[in-house]
């Protein structure tokens, strides 16, 4: 609804134009590659078109030419602020559809791996959203943490931004004594770090200014919409995969899921501070409880050899040789599994037909979805608003545009 | 009282819509149901409205492209219900010439996820309020996702890696 009257209620005496604005793509508050067709009346939004794709690889077609573990890097490559959370989402359907269960330490290594990642996520989510709208300081303090938990990653794996920890059947590699150390570490320091957030944020003036009822959707906007995540539950829509529809070990933990009450920017910022807590409190819990063991299935035909065993025995080269040039075959038929990714419900929608290639790959990403809101969002809104609104948004184009 | 959704989700649907539901196919717990193309509209929504059901969320509508069988395409929707946590996948099918009718009307998140399927396939969804390419430039030629497609598309000034045009 556009208002053209002024604070006493009367019309107002000069009409202005209607004015379009491409808003992007090239933007700095534009998280990446957006291209926003703005129609405006003044300083108000009459009408917001995404326009994506500007990113666009061709993820899904890649996968139908792709052996099945072939396809776990190009899953980095979508929401890259959680490489994780994507290669969990793909390594599960798979494993849904092989029909096997990896085993226990694997499965907490897993969640532990994802909560990392769901922290690292929303630390550049509220970081980015502070300079968005003029805080710059939050921006370095989430950084500061980021950092420790790309250390974490790299302790795990090798790698920080692309990570390909999980695999088909399990992850990669063991977690050491030394992850563990550095991870409680970050355990005991993170709630008094997203306090510093919170005092630099929470109460700011401007921060509410910005952030209160601005770009508000009702609860039966946000399901009817698709919104998932914490867009969802800011709306106060209790719907959270991991409790709902648990995978992994989500059922034996004790964690809470944060709701909004109003549906603005503000709650949805509130309910990301809040889960980063309850992620620590996930990951203290993991690091407790997780037992001894294997890290991936005893199944040769998934799993190749320890590389170790690669150089020096015969068999082990041949074995390898075979998982790399022929993989593996997997069932006929069709899966969906979805995870409870940061930005929101991530899932991946595999048909086989039998063969070491899937016949179709479809991911439910969360960003693309999310992102449709935009218009209802901003409708009516100041064009300054539009800002918060994709910050509260978090899209991240790697995933939205695929 | 307690209803038992799980069954009124396999064979209430079934009761109620007889000869439009093809096909029902319950595996690693996932609930299928084949529907006719012209009763989709219909059956979603009645999943959507049915009080004791209440399939309020539309995850995602999906193309896939069985070529060369026909008929061709299959649409593939994934909807859940946040209130009574529940999940169904529906698939219809349809060949090149034909069109199917847009759910946007019943769930407005369809709206997008159509236009991904329209321009990764070329399905074209009857009543759909916005159907343009979302992805591709709007003057792209092809659709990229079906099975003739190559993979490094075809060749033109910008793209000398490609196929050449049969």
């Amino acid at each position: 609804m556009v208002d053209n009257r002024d604070i006493n209620g009367d019309e107002e005496a000069v009409t202005t134009k209607e004015l379009t604005l491409s808003f992007g793509p090239q933007h700095p508050a534009s998280h990446g590659v957006l291209h926003l067709v703005l129609d405006l009346q003044g300083e108000k939004v009459l009408r917001a078109d995404p326009d994506i794709g500007y990113l666009h690889r061709g993820t899904e077609k890649l996968a139908e030419n792709l052996l099945y573990p072939q396809f776990v890097p190009y899953t980095d490559r979508l929401d890259y602020m959680c490489a994780m959370s994507n290669n969990l989402g793909y390594v599960l359907a798979v494993e849904k559809l092989l029909g096997i269960e990896v085993p226990e330490r694997a499965k907490y290594l897993r969640v532990i791996a994802a909560e990392l990642s769901r922290l690292a996520g929303h630390l550049v989510c509220i970081g980015a959203w502070g300079v968005d709208l003029g805080a710059m300081t939050v921006l370095l303090y989430a950084f500061r943490e980021r950092e420790m938990i790309l250390d974490l990653f790299e302790m795990l794996c090798g790698g920080r931004m692309t990570l390909t920890y999980m695999r088909i059947g399990g992850v990669r590699w063991d977690a050491t004594d030394l992850f563990k150390e550095k991870c409680a570490e970050l355990c005991r320091v993170m709630p008094g770090r997203i306090d510093e957030y919170e005092r630099l944020l929470t109460g700011n003036r401007i921060w509410i200014k910005r952030n209160k009822n601005v770009g508000v959707i009702s609860a039966e906007d946000a399901i009817d919409l698709g919104l998932s995540g914490p867009n969802l539950r800011g709306s106060g829509v209790s719907w959270d995969l991991r409790r709902d529809e648990p995978y992994l070990v989500y059922d034996r933990l004790d964690f809470e899921i944060p709701v909004g009450q109003v549906g603005d920017c503000f709650d949805r910022y509130l309910v990301r501070i809040e889960e980063m807590r309850q992620s620590v409190r996930i990951i203290e819990q993991c690091l407790r409880d997780m037992p001894d063991g294997p890290f991936v299935v005893d199944m040769p035909e998934i799993v190749p050899p320890p590389k170790q065993d690669v150089y020096k025995n015969m068999e082990a080269l041949i074995h390898h040789f075979k998982y790399v040039s022929h993989s593996f075959k997997v069932p006929k038929g069709e899966v969906y599994h979805a995870i409870e990714a940061p930005k929101g419900e991530l899932g991946y929608y595999i048909v086989s037909d039998g063969s070491e290639r899937p016949f179709r790959l479809k991911i439910r990403v969360p960003s693309f979805v999310n992102l449709q809101s935009t218009d209802h969002m901003s409708r009516g809104e100041y064009l300054a608003d539009v800002v918060a609104v994709i910050s509260s948004l978090d899209p991240v184009f790697g995933e939205c545009d695929k | 009282m307690k209803i038992d959704r799980e069954a009124l989700l396999i064979k209430g649907i079934k009761q109620r819509f007889g000869p439009a539901i093809l096909e029902t196919t319950v595996e690693r717990g996932e609930i299928t149901h084949v529907v006719d193309k012209d009763s989709i509209f219909g059956v979603c929504s009645y999943l959507k409205n049915e009080p004791d059901l209440r399939m309020d969320f539309l995850v995602d509508v999906l193309g896939v492209d069985h070529y060369p069988e026909r008929p061709r395409f299959e649409v593939v929707y994934h909807i859940r219900s946040l209130k009574n946590n529940l999940m169904l996948r529906l698939k219809t099918r349809l060949d090149e010439t034909e069109t199917i009718r847009s759910v946007t009307p019943i769930w407005r998140a369809a709206n997008w996820a159509e236009r991904e399927a329209y321009d990764m396939f070329g399905i074209v969804f009857d009543g759909h309020p916005d159907l343009r390419r979302i992805y591709m430039p709007e003057d792209w030629d092809g659709f990229p996702l079906r099975k003739d497609y190559p993979l490094r598309g075809y060749k033109d000034q910008y793209n000398p890696f490609g196929e050449d045009k049969k």
